[in-house]
Formats: C-alpha cells, sequence, structure tokens
C-alpha cells in the first residue's frame, strides 16, 4: 500500500518536497472524507494533527486527518477513502494507551471513536450489553448500576479509556485476578475491516459457530480492522464485599504474602501491591491513611457470599501473619472501601510529587518470582540514576515499574528506554512475559523476538493478513517489520518512518 | 526430564506430522464426530502425554496435549486445584477437548474454556513448532492464537502441549433440584456452577463455602439430590439464554448459558449460529494457515 508509494519515500528523502507534495495530496483526501461524512466530522488543522499524534506513551507519530464518525457507516466510508487514496488509518479510543497502539505512523488518518458512545441496549436476561466503541469504561459500570450488573475489566484509567481500547488492548485492571481481563468479558464484535466490510465476530447464542475470531481482535491493537460495537457480557455485583489493607514493614514479606494467599487456595477478587515510595505519594493525595514508613502495603479484595468472603478474609488474615504482617485493616464501609481503592487508582498521577515525569512499564512474572525481579528493578533504576516506584497487580503477577525523571535533564530519556530495556529483560529472564495488559503497539514491538521464534511471528503475521492483506489499519504495530514471510507480497519493508523515542 | 528433552517431545510430534501428506489427530475419540470424521485413509497421529510442570502457587499447569483431563485433575486434586473441564469420559484428552472447544456443564460459573489457555505449543500445517500466548496468568504479547486454536477441530494446527489456569476445588460442592420457574433462580442465586432444566425439573449445582450453599439453597426452596442428572448426548443446540424457554421433547438445558443437549428424536439436532457475515473470513483463515487442507481434513468448524 502508500507505505511503499512515492510519497512516503518522498517524505522520508527530501522532507521539504515532501510537505508541499503531502499537503497536497492530504487536501485532495480531506476533501474526499468531507464528501463522505461531512465537514464537522472531519478535522485536519495543525493543533489536530498534534494532539492526536500521541497516546499516552512518549511516542509521537505524525496524522495527516483526524476523522470523529458517529456511525458504523461513517467508519466504512472512512475506511474506503483511506484506502482508495493510499492513506492507512489508526482507530483511536481516549488515547489512554501506553504502548503507542494509536500513535500514527506514516501520516495515517486517525478514526477517533470518541462520538461513537451510546449504550445501544442492555440486556439482562441474555447477560449482554450492545455497546458502541467509544463509551468509556466507567461510564459504561455507570449504566449498569441500575441493574445490579458491571463490566468486569476496571482498568485504573477507567474514567478516561474507552471500551473500544479495552477491546483492541485486552485490557485489565485490578479486578481481573478474580474475573479475567477484557477478552472474557467480549461476547461480540461488529469490526469494520480494511476493505471497509462489516463482519460479526462471535455471537450472543451460546456457542457460535466457526473459529473464534472475536477472541483473536481482542488484543489485536486496532491492526485487524474497527470495532463499531461491541456486546459485552454483563457480571452481577458482588453481594458482599470486603477490603483489606496489609501493611508489612519488609517488602519482601508483602510479596511472599501474595503467592501464599494463591498457594491457600484464595483468589482474591484484586490482589494490589505498593511500594513504600508508592504508599508515600499516594497518602498525600489521598489521605486515605495509609502507613507511609510501610516497606510494602497489600490491598485485598474478597467478594461473593456472606461466609465464603468471612472464611477467606480469616485465611488472608493467616497467612498475612505468618508473612510478619504489621497491621490488618479491614475497611468498615463503602466510603472507606472508596478512599482506599481512590489511593490506589491515581496512584500513577500522585507520582508527579516526585518528578514532573515518569515511565510506567508492564511485564508479567511469576507471582513467586516477585520479591526477586522487584529487587532487580530498584537495582536497576538506582544504576540508571532513576526514580523506581511500583504500584503494581502483583495477584497475577503484573508488574508496573514507574520510573520517575524530570524531562529537562539532558541525556534522560536514553538513560529511562535504557533501563525500560533491562526491566522488559529481567522479567523475561524469570519466566516472564513482555506485556500483561498495555500491549506491544510500536513501544515493545522489536521485543517481540525476545519471546517468540521467527515462526512464531511469521504465524501470527500469517493471520493478521488475512484480515487486512494491504496492511492499511494501523500498519507497522505488533509485529516487527522482519517477521514478513517470503508469501507476503507487497511488503517490502521499505519507507518505514519511525518516531523519536520509538525503541528501534 | 531435561527442558531439551522436553523440546524433543515436541520435535518428535512435528516429526510424526510431518510437511506435507493429510494427517489427523486422535485423542480419546470421546467427541469424535464433532464437526465430520476425517477424510478416509488420512493418517492418524497421537499427541504426547504427561505434565510437564506444575506450579500450586502459581495456580499454571504445563501438560501434554495428550494427557488424559482424568489424570490431570488427579495430579491437581492433590493441591485442591483443577481445571473445570466437565467431561463425560475422564479418558478425554485436553487437546481433544480444547479443539473440540465444548466447555462444560459448570460454564455458568467458570466460564469458557478457552479462558483457561494461557499459551499453546502447536505443529502448524507446514510442520514447524508455533508457540503462542505466554506462561504467565495474564499476557497481552501479540496475537491470541491460542483462542484460535480452541473449537478449531485441529484444522489450524495439531496442539502439542499447553500451559493451562487452574482453579481452586471448592470446599462444597451440592447438587439440588427445584420444581419451580428457572427464571426465579437465574436472577437470584449468586454465581450457581451449573443450572440445568428438561421443561419440568431444574437441577442446581451450587459450590463454594458449605454455609453459603445451604443459605442459597434454604432461601430459594432447593432440594437435595443425588447429583446431575443424565445429560442427552445425541445432539446439541447454541442458543441465546432467553430462547430456552419454548423448547419441547428430550432435552436439558443450561440455563443462563444457552447450551441445549438434545435426546434422540429431537427436531433439531444442531444449530450453532453463524458469526454473521464473517464465513469467507473463517475459510481465508484456514486457506491461509492450512492451504493444502492436510490438518484434519474432512473436519470442518465453519457452518
Ligand atoms: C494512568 C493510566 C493507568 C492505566 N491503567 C491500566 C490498567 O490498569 N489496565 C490496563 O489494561 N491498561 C491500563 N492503562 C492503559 C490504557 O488505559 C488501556 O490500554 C486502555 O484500554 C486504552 O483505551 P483507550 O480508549 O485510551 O485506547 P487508545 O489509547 O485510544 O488506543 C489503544 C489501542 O486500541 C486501538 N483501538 C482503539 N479503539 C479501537 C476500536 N474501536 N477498534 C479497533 N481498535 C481500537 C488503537 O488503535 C490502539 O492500538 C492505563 C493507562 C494510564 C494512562
Amino acid at each position: 500500500m502508500h507505505r511503499t508509494g512515492p510519497i512516503v519515500e518522498l517524505v522520508s528523502t527530501i522532507s521539504d518536497a515532501a510537505e508541499t507534495i503531502q499537503q497536497l495530496d492530504t487536501s485532495q483526501l480531506v476533501k474526499h472524507l468531507v464528501a463522505a461524512i461531512g465537514a464537522d466530522s472531519v478535522k485536519s488543522g495543525r493543533l489536530d494533527q498534534h494532539l492526536y499524534a500521541k497516546d499516552a506513551s512518549v511516542l509521537r507519530g505524525t496524522s495527516s486527518v483526524v476523522t470523529l464518525p458517529r456511525c458504523t457507516a461513517d467508519v466504512q466510508a472512512i475506511v474506503r477513502t483511506c484506502t482508495a487514496n493510499g492513506f492507512s488509518f489508526v482507530a483511536r479510543g481516549s488515547g489512554t494507551g501506553l504502548a503507542g497502539g494509536a500513535v500514527p505512523l506514516d501520516n495515517a488518518v486517525i478514526i477517533a471513536t470518541a462520538r461513537m458512545n451510546a449504550v445501544e441496549e442492555v440486556d439482562v436476561e441474555n447477560g449482554f450489553a450492545w455497546v458502541q466503541p467509544g463509551v468509556l469504561n466507567l461510564d459504561l459500570s455507570r449504566a449498569l448500576l441500575p441493574y445490579g450488573r458491571h463490566f468486569a475489566p476496571d482498568p485504573s484509567s477507567q474514567q478516561a479509556c474507552s471500551i473500544g481500547g479495552n477491546v483492541a488492548n485486552n485490557s485489565g485492571g485490578p479486578h481481573c485476578l478474580a474475573y479475567g481481563v477484557t477478552s472474557a468479558h467480549v461476547l461480540a464484535i461488529e469490526v469494520v475491516m480494511a476493505d471497509g466490510e462489516t463482519v460479526m465476530l462471535g455471537g450472543l447464542d451460546a456457542e457460535p459457530s466457526g473459529y473464534d475470531l472475536r477472541g483473536l481482535f481482542v488484543g489485536s491493537e486496532g491492526t485487524l480492522g474497527v470495532a463499531t460495537r461491541i456486546a459485552v457480557r454483563l457480571t452481577p455485583n458482588p453481594p458482599i464485599v470486603k477490603t483489606l489493607l496489609l501493611d508489612f514493614v519488609q517488602p519482601n514479606d508483602g510479596a511472599a504474602t501474595v503467592s501464599s494467599i494463591i498457594a491457600a487456595g484464595v483468589v482474591p477478587a484484586a490482589l494490589e501491591m505498593m511500594d513504600q515510595r508508592a504508599v508515600e505519594v499516594v497518602e498525600a493525595f489521598a489521605n486515605a491513611g495509609y502507613p507511609t514508613d510501610a516497606g510494602a502495603v497489600l490491598l485485598v479484595e474478597l467478594d461473593g457470599m456472606a461466609d465464603g468472603v468471612a472464611a477467606d478474609v480469616e485465611t488472608v488474615r493467616r497467612v498475612a501473619h505468618a508473612n510478619s504482617v504489621r497491621s490488618v485493616r479491614v475497611a468498615a464501609d463503602d466510603a472507606e472501601r472508596d478512599l482506599l481503592w481512590k489511593g490506589r487508582r491515581n496512584a500513577f498521577g500522585a507520582v508527579a510529587r516526585l518528578k514532573p515525569d515518569y515511565y510506567l512499564h508492564d511485564t508479567v512474572v511469576p507471582r513467586t518470582k516477585l520479591q526477586e525481579v522487584l529487587e532487580k528493578v530498584y537495582e536497576i533504576a538506582d544504576r540508571y540514576e532513576l526514580l523506581a516506584v511500583n504500584v503494581f497487580h502483583a495477584g497475577d503477577g503484573n508488574l508496573h515499574p514507574i520510573l520517575a525523571y524530570d524531562s529537562r535533564e539532558p541525556g534522560v530519556m536514553d538513560r529511562v528506554h535504557a533501563a525500560g530495556a533491562e526491566i522488559v529483560k529481567a522479567s523475561l529472564d524469570a519466566g516472564g512475559v513482555l506485556s500483561g495488559e498495555h500491549g506491544i503497539g510500536l513501544e515493545k514491538r522489536d521485543y517481540m523476538p525476545l519471546m517468540f521464534t521467527s515462526a512464531d511471528l511469521a504465524e501470527q503475521d500469517r493471520v493478521r493478513s488475512v484480515f487486512d492483506p494491504a496492511d492499511s489499519a494501523n500498519p507497522m504495530k505488533v509485529i516487527p517489520s522482519g517477521s514478513r514471510c517470503g508469501d507476503f507480497a507487497g511488503h517490502t519493508g521499505s519507507g518505514h518512518t519511525i518516531p523519536e523515542g520509538a525503541w528501534v | 526430564m531435561t527442558a531439551v528433552e522436553h523440546e524433543s517431545v515436541v520435535a518428535a510430534f512435528a516429526e510424526e506430522i510431518g510437511r506435507s501428506d493429510p494427517v489427523a489427530v486422535v485423542g480419546a475419540k470421546t467427541q469424535w464426530l464433532v464437526g465430520g470424521e476425517p477424510a478416509e485413509g488420512v493418517r492418524l497421529v497421537r499427541a504426547p502425554a504427561g505434565i510437564i510442570s506444575y506450579e500450586p502457587a502459581e495456580m499454571t499447569v504445563k501438560v501434554r496435549a495428550g494427557t488424559t483431563i482424568g489424570s490431570l485433575n488427579e495430579e491437581l486434586g492433590q493441591h485442591r486445584q483443577m481445571v473445570p473441564f466437565d467431561v463425560d469420559d475422564r479418558s478425554a484428552t485436553v487437546g481433544g477437548v480444547l479443539s473440540v472447544g465444548r466447555s462444560g456443564i459448570r460454564r455458568r460459573r467458570y466460564g469458557h474454556i478457552r479462558d483457561f489457555v494461557l499459551q499453546a505449543t502447536y505443529v502448524n500445517a507446514v510442520g514447524d513448532v508455533i508457540s503462542a500466548g505466554g506462561p504467565t496468568v495474564k499476557n497481552v504479547s501479540g496475537y491470541d492464537l491460542c483462542r484460535l486454536m480452541v473449537g478449531s477441530l485441529g484444522t489450524l494446527g495439531l496442539i502439542a502441549e499447553v500451559v493451562l489456569r487452574c482453579v481452586p476445588v471448592p470446599t462444597a460442592s451440592r447438587w439440588f433440584t427445584y420444581d419451580g420457574d428457572p427464571r426465579n433462580l437465574d436472577a437470584s442465586l449468586f454465581q450457581a456452577s451449573s443450572i440445568l432444566w428438561n421443561g419440568d425439573t431444574t437441577w442446581v449445582l451450587l459450590e463454594g463455602h458449605e454455609a453459603d450453599v445451604e443459605s442459597q439453597a434454604g432461601k430459594c426452596g432447593l432440594q437435595p439430590t443425588e447429583g446431575a442428572p443424565l445429560v442427552p448426548k445425541h445432539g446439541r443446540l447454541s442458543k441465546r439464554p432467553s430462547d430456552l424457554y419454548g423448547l419441547t421433547g428430550d432435552f436439558l438445558a443450561e440455563i443462563g448459558v444457552g447450551v441445549v443437549h438434545v435426546g434422540v428424536g429431537h427436531l433439531e439436532t444442531s444449530g450453532a449460529v453463524e458469526q454473521t457475515g464473517a464465513r469467507h473470513l473463517h475459510r481465508a483463515v484456514k486457506e491461509r494457515m492450512d492451504p493444502k487442507n492436510r490438518l484434519n481434513p474432512g473436519r470442518c468448524p465453519i457452518l
């Protein structure tokens, strides 16, 4: 497609001349898009191009035109216009992604779903709701509240992130420990494919025929098409919820408690850990009564029926005491519980008290290796003179090391990236994986060979190419460019413009 | 066995599968006819068996595809863990159950069996060993090809081994019957493991803490009973939960899930609904991944 076309090559070689040509070409594209979906849904000003050129990562790309579709037909029209004019496209929810998934490369057209934000139908008996992709995660659970149901995946960014983004990234959240990540909560997806056709993946009956293309689409980071309607599974709200705050002097006692709770046969609804620095900044922000002198705290949530929850609370207490817990606080009411969670959910923002900028990592290690890898993280951060803060989904071994820094320091980004690379490698060495929930996107694309063989990657790309043979849906993400097999026509792998800050 | 020896088991399986002639994989033949019998004369292979590693504190197990569900759950049971793959015949194999992709009667509580697969290692149509997913309980690295394998009837790749997520064995597990409308239970029971209805009687499986099981049963007027009802085996329908109440004849419906097990003589015998407008895509996936149609020829998971 256009990635190997003359325009792109010009852009990457003689930038000034390319600018003029690109400008011309974009104006044609804008004209076609305006004709297709109306002027108020097409934005091509410099400010819009700038705003939509990045997500919540440090990566920045270049967008050409930003579109704001209102319905599936709009998305189809946009996609068709893009392909007819040799442009690729990038679906975008709220731009809270941390792996550069929504960062446009090669002047891709942005398809922002913000206006497609209706909860179309709630069907309690059949346990689903049809939602448009731009519905925000927390808005969905609020809409389901009157029915005594919720959408289980609850990323810490839930006030801002969209269901479309959740589906594309197979997002998780604190409560995914017991309830499972997004894939387990999506029944069907209406997708506009790269050729502009609409298909339904999955279905509302118990066992839809065919391959589980729904499961393949979830987590595909916008590279298989644009999700335009999603049937999410409804989860009944648990009758009883207990939230415990465990306070440890020694961080390793906290980590040992995590795997001991699981080994004791209790799978909490959520099991989160914060290290000392995290507790300090969170408490300064939330005033929730977190013990600021603790070496580590665990936030444990147990839910279900009354007696089972009571028994689990006792098991957690027993395990924690066996691991030298200093105190166990059980939230007395919803207000106290909300306060504790408010601290946890705003932990990333609260890091701003330490340094103006932060880089949030995401890897998974076996739960039994948590302490070992955490120590490694501190050692790496020290060596690169960065501040490491850890607040993460400990129950499933999902580390979120935060490297806090000040971007005004010269050369600091090089240190941040080098430290990040070492953290990723340390996680893999411990038997872990590249990403637990933020995705591969651009950020970790070129680390994929650390986890997969070339045959594995060729297989992934083979499947991807069935959906998008011309590589126009969010191109150059997830799979490193060298993974193409000989049998894929049209991919020369040249003409890529990799944005600054990408780990290549 | 060392890691190298483990790899050689997979390599030997790949070798046996080869790179060109038609081949089908056989497990315990407990669901052999689902999706059609393999073409006549096709060479049969068996996946290797055995548990490779089990980490109770991780609640994960790495197991070869030819391992029986019975022996797997026996091992996990020693640590009060299990994989809720409810099969009628304990000799069914892990690979077979996943390739067919039908969840057991406790899906209402534990979810679809596909959500238990963390990593899958399989041999593809050209004989390459492919690994997808990851060994940890959470992972979003790359495309989720594991999901694609579940329910594919071995038409995209032959599974050699998988890493599965386990769950704790509930402390109490008890069957009850109920005379009223099953819809009442669907609404009022929290996380019932199974609600089965034959148009007349409702069977309910409650699992969890002893006292919760008792109090839920008491509250809803459930009567204790011996165990699960006999599940008709002749056919299997796929419906929406709300579409179960007009059923007649010999059937047992999974309330809240939509799977219907039907007996001989039932008017409908299969009823899976197409993923609308996506048939060409399913075909294209198959053609791309197995262009010569050599993996389990004759079987077809597509309507
Ligand atoms: C402070 C903070 C905390 C976070 N906490 C968590 C957490 O706890 N758990 C977690 O999993 N993530 C977390 N995230 C990451 C992020 O919020 C999630 O990945 C989220 O799901 C992204 O949603 P979005 O709407 O912002 O998507 P975007 O960033 O806009 O897009 C993400 C990807 O989805 C694709 N996409 C978006 N919409 C569609 C669509 N309709 N069809 C196809 N593809 C689409 C994009 O192309 C891109 O590849 C956090 C982020 C921040 C900033």
